[in-house]
């Protein structure tokens, strides 16, 4: 079955050089193709990011090598590292900053839900904070779990009312 | 460390006492001594290196209640020693900072006061490390649980936004602990103690 806002539909002998498509369909297109991370490295978590962004796991096969630390230009925040209570205001900070459309990845065991810090330190979870779309699990998650989280944000994005919200916000 | 060397450090600072110690030669030497104890050391010794710097807090009521404890090494001679201090007062306790003799117990510093409270005269900018400013517990004290103490989170205006605050962390039934002795992985790894609730069922009586 071809879910409705994802399908693109050309028949070059009939449309010639125009391409007929629905307005979500492009725009979830664009959108997870060119999904830029907005890397809230805080620990361990990091140098696996940093080995996904590097040429062994090539996060640049998903468009997503563009580490822009700036809020503003960034898309997806990827909270990669224990957040500690005294950075989640920071953490929350940066969020806030980014520009719509947004959505957060959250890496490894110590951003989903804690970890193995259960203290008076870590906060429990950057959900406690942030709307999460995808967790990712491990110890650091290996390399490919991050990518496999990456694909899934991207099914999750492909499947959003993303004309409906841009007419209506 | 050489018998003359402690000899030596005995005769120069009389109220040194000597600590009961599994591994290494330590130490009790009295507050107002200690930063010159440390100095000797460093200067005479060879104990070029501060490894740790650390606190003990005996529980309210021990008296003395806070002892800061030094480790130092030797990259010369591969010696350790110790050397403990009890804070002259327990509301307040304070020692001096060894910042100037190694820049390295900034961090150390900072951190015995975050968790302990002990304040360090002369450390260029003691400021909790861990906590935020205005964090209201010593987490290390005895009386302080394990899990937390429910806080509000210092920003709060971020703590308006997401309704979050600092909560105790879930222990569910005791700390995680590994078992000791089993050869089989699932069994060793860390559990809790008590498993026999968590967050979403309670306890059975």
């Amino acid at each position: 079955m071809v879910s409705s806002n994802t399908e693109l539909a050309y028949n070059s002998k009939i449309e010639g050089e125009v391409v007929v498509s629905r307005a979500d369909a492009v725009i979830n297109w664009i959108r997870t193709n060119s999904m830029w991370p907005m890397p809230m490295g805080l620990a361990c978590c990091a140098i696996e990011l940093m080995g996904v962004a590097g040429a062994r796991f090539d996060i640049a096969r998903f468009g997503a090598e563009v580490m822009r630390f700036s809020p503003r230009q960034s898309d997806c925040m990827i909270v990669a590292g224990t957040v500690t209570y005294k950075m989640a205001t920071a953490v929350r900070r940066i969020y806030d900053q980014m520009a719509a459309p947004k959505w957060v990845i959250a890496m490894g065991a110590c951003a989903s839900t804690g970890g193995m810090y259960r203290s008076y330190a870590t906060m429990q979870g950057v959900d406690r904070i942030l709307p999460v779309d995808v967790y990712v699990s491990g110890c650091p998650p290996r390399p490919e779990a991050l990518l496999d989280a990456l694909i899934k944000l991207q099914a999750k994005v492909k499947r959003e009312r993303s004309a409906k919200n841009l007419l209506s916000a | 460390m050489p018998a003359d060397v402690a000899n030596a450090l005995k005769e120069k600072f009389p109220q040194l006492t000597a600590r009961a110690s599994l591994d290494h030669p330590a130490f009790n030497v009295p507050v107002a001594d200690v930063v010159a104890a440390l100095k000797y050391l460093r200067d005479e010794a060879a104990f070029d290196m501060l490894t740790d710097l650390t606190a003990i807090d005996w529980a309210e009521g021990a008296a003395p209640r806070f002892t800061v404890v030094y480790h130092l090494f030797s990259t010369t001679n591969h010696t350790y020693v110790r050397i403990a201090t009890d804070c002259p007062s327990d509301a307040e306790p304070a020692v001096p900072s060894v910042v100037s003799l190694w820049p390295g117990a900034n961090w150390h510093e900072r951190e015995c006061y975050d968790m302990f409270g002990i304040k360090f005269a002369g450390h260029p900018d003691l400021r909790r490390i861990l906590m935020w400013e205005g964090y209201p517990y010593h987490p290390l004290r005895k009386e302080f649980p394990l899990a937390g103490i429910e806080t509000p989170l210092p920003d709060p205006d971020i703590a308006a936004e997401t309704g979050a605050n600092l909560i105790a962390a879930p222990m569910m039934g005791g700390p995680f602990v590994a078992a000791p002795g089993e050869i089989n992985l699932t069994e060793a790894e860390p559990r809790a103690k008590d498993e026999s609730w968590t967050e979403r069922e309670e306890k059975p009586e």
